[in-house]
């Protein structure tokens, strides 16, 4: 009897989530409003959160999925494990394209599919996004990249010059971003290279040799976390080839932490937005691109909570001066007065760049020694 | 009465032997085997297998950030030819030594309190709380650790305050190790406990009556019998440290680096992760060799007490 009572409630348990299963559909055809669309990101950190997209979205009736990347090197390596059409749209760093390109990994672009009207003249055609006259990626945000201080240890005087990295006031107190390039480009730089990538190899031993000699003064070398929080917690009071993109954010929480562009030169970094070869909604894609360059989408990329940038386009600063003139006038994207187009049109910064002489791997090699002094 | 006591134990072995003699064999082996089973397909599936798949990964190549499967030599070459490979190994394997022997000289007065100065009811308790650690992340603990050893934190606030100089002990190799002994000291302490509180207490008292001073008894009495424990104890010490990556990333500022550390940077750098698997293999061969000569050492009979 008890087994019957026993059998019988399985059955009826069993039935019931039969029912359940088979009206699933019929609930979730439901809704007033389509299911959305779904369109697949790979990016750095941040860039698909509500703060970026939310709007976008929402207007749309498109769900993003996301990926999130850390470091050039790992994008490229999930790009070559998944097959074509995985990523609609895959936002870079400048020199990464390149690598894209060769790897056709992304596609060609249509340039009167984007405002470059309303970019500024420099970034209109700009090197690394274009193959000769093909175009392969959008720019929608930039950096520089420098020499980040604590205030309180350093004045803006002292941090004009990379020289003050060897100096006693920040002895064991210099930090590292934890990535050989912006650190190898900026010593470079304060090394009087015109091209800070284009190095021969004398000259390459040189900045190898300087950057060497830093190796008394180092507290550490950090990831994004670790970088944040010892400038954050004063434990570290300089670090070499970082930005806004670091102390902007922290600004935001009140720690006494700036940026400098030394005399020396800094550098540039620009992100860029692709569509990925074999994407089955391109159209989408597109519409997404236009969106992160159009003013409202530039005030968005311009604040991202995750790390702040300076905008390409004009459209973009004037949106951001109307709607938030106090992060206008910190970014310097200002109407009168030096602003932050300033520094790239004077030549004091390069852009970010691969080493071109020597291999990826011999500088990242170089900087593997240089930790294990 | 009696009779009755003495025939069911006879009783019991000759339906034994009765048992025996009609049970196959084969059923038999079934239940060791039946036991042993999921230990050993545990082990296989999850030590063997992957450990079979690092190897043969690190002869594979990148091509164009992709791995390709190959059978080439070169990252082994590569690898074992880097000079800061070397110093590297041994700077780890220092620092996991290192740690092992001070984590057990500091764990060892604590074990000894709990084993021998304790009634059962605080050592309960005692054992309780070395427990509590493992109920937070390790991760958690060592980010909590920052801002006791920050130059702004706690510790150099108090010294500030006594009139002190701070201390930098955040990025030091000082951090790495408060941070290696929030890793092991709990489980160190634990074992060498084990071992000390089941020492047979005859021996102790018989060298009390033999009048052997107290330092005497500690050195020639309960260490060399309580050595499984203390052994067992460094042993766990330097394999949990050896391996560490939180510890001497986010307390010793990466600087300088441990073996744990250049894995990430293998992959990080053109996803070189063939060449992270020869510096893995490198390290559990090492962890093999360091617990199979502990483990030896340990158990090994103690001659001059039976000859």
């Amino acid at each position: 009897m008890s087994k019957q009572i026993h059998r019988r409630t399985v059955l009826k348990a069993a039935m019931a989530g039969a029912g359940l299963i088979g009206a699933g559909p019929l609930l979730s055809a439901r809704p007033a409003k389509a299911a959305p669309e779904e369109l697949t990101m790979l990016s750095w950190y941040g860039h698909a959160e509500p703060d970026a997209v939310a709007e976008f979205e929402e207007v749309n009736n498109v769900r993003i999925k996301k990926k999130y990347y850390v470091g050039g090197d790992q994008m490229l390596a999930l790009l070559a494990q998944s097959p074509p059409g995985t990523y609609d749209v895959i936002l870079t760093d400048r020199e990464y394209v390149e690598q894209l390109v060769a790897a056709d990994m992304i596609e060609r672009l249509s340039p009167e599919d984007y405002p470059f009207d309303d970019f500024f003249p420099e970034f209109q055609k700009f090197p690394g996004h274009w193959m000769g006259d093909d175009l392969y990626s959008v720019m929608i945000r930039f950096g520089y990249l420098g020499l980040s201080y604590n205030t309180a240890v350093l004045t803006e005087k002292d941090a004009m010059s990379y020289a003050v990295m060897w100096d006693d006031k920040v002895k064991g107190r210099v930090g590292h971003f934890d990535w050989h390039l912006p650190n190898f480009g900026v010593v470079s730089q304060f090394d009087g290279n015109a091209d800070p990538f284009d190095l021969s190899d004398d000259r390459w031993q040189a900045v190898q040799d300087r950057v060497f000699s830093l190796k008394p003064q180092v507290a550490g070398y950090f990831d994004y976390g670790g970088v944040l929080s010892s400038l954050r917690s004063g434990e570290v009071a300089a670090i070499p080839g970082i930005g806004d993109w670091i102390t902007g954010v922290l600004q935001r929480d009140g720690a006494t932490v700036a940026t400098a562009i030394p005399e020396e030169g800094g550098l540039m970094w620009a992100e860029s937005l692709s569509i990925g070869k074999g994407s089955r909604r391109p159209d989408l894609a597109q519409r997404f691109i236009q969106y992160m360059t159009s003013p409202a989408g530039q005030v968005r990329t311009a604040k991202l909570q995750a790390y702040p940038a300076l905008l390409p386009t004009e459209g973009g600063w004037k949106a951001l001066q109307a709607s938030d003139p106090d992060e206008a006038a910190r970014q310097g994207m200002v109407a009168s007065g030096p602003n932050a187009m300033d520094l790239l049109r004077n030549g004091r910064i390069k852009p970010r760049a691969l080493p071109v002489r020597q291999s990826l791997e011999a500088w990242n090699d170089a900087w593997s020694r240089y930790k294990n002094l | 009465m009696l009779s009755v006591t003495n025939r069911s134990p006879g009783a019991v072995l000759s339906a034994t032997a009765v048992s025996r003699g009609t049970v196959p064999r084969f059923a038999r082996l079934i239940y060791p085997l039946a036991w042993a089973t999921p230990m050993a397909a545990w082990q296989t599936l999850f030590f063997v297998v992957p450990l079979g798949f690092l190897i043969v990964l690190t002869f594979w190549k990148v091509e164009n950030y992709r791995l390709v499967a190959a059978l080439d030599p070169v990252n082994w070459i590569a690898v074992y030819g880097t000079p800061y490979f070397w110093s590297v190994y041994l700077r780890t394997c220092a620092m996991a030594a290192g740690a092992a022997a001070l984590i057990s000289l500091i764990a060892f007065p604590c074990a000894y309190f709990l084993a021998f100065h304790l009634d059962k009811g605080a050592r309960r308790l005692a054992v309780l709380l070395l427990i509590t650690p493992f109920f937070t992340s390790y991760l958690v603990r060592v980010y909590t650790w920052q801002a006791f050893l920050g130059d702004n934190g706690l510790i150099n606030a108090a010294l500030q305050g006594a009139g002190r100089e701070p201390v930098a002990m955040l990025n030091t190799v000082f951090g790495t190790f408060v941070g290696y002994a929030t890793l092991c000291l709990p489980l160190v302490v634990l074992l060498q406990f084990m071992s000390l509180v089941n020492i047979d207490r005859s021996l102790i008292e018989a060298a009390r009556n033999l009048r052997c001073p107290p330092w005497r008894t500690v050195w020639a009495v309960i260490v060399p019998s309580a050595r499984v424990g203390l052994v067992l104890g460094a042993t766990f010490a330097f394999i949990l440290t050896f391996g560490d990556f939180v510890s001497p990333t986010y307390l010793g500022g990466g600087n300088p680096p441990t073996l744990g550390i250049l894995i990430t940077d293998f992959t990080k750098a053109g996803n070189q992760w063939p060449r992270a698997a020869v510096v893995a293999v490198t390290m559990v061969t090492t962890l093999i060799l360091v617990a199979f000569f502990a483990v030896r050492f340990a158990y090994k009979t103690r001659r001059r007490s039976h000859g």
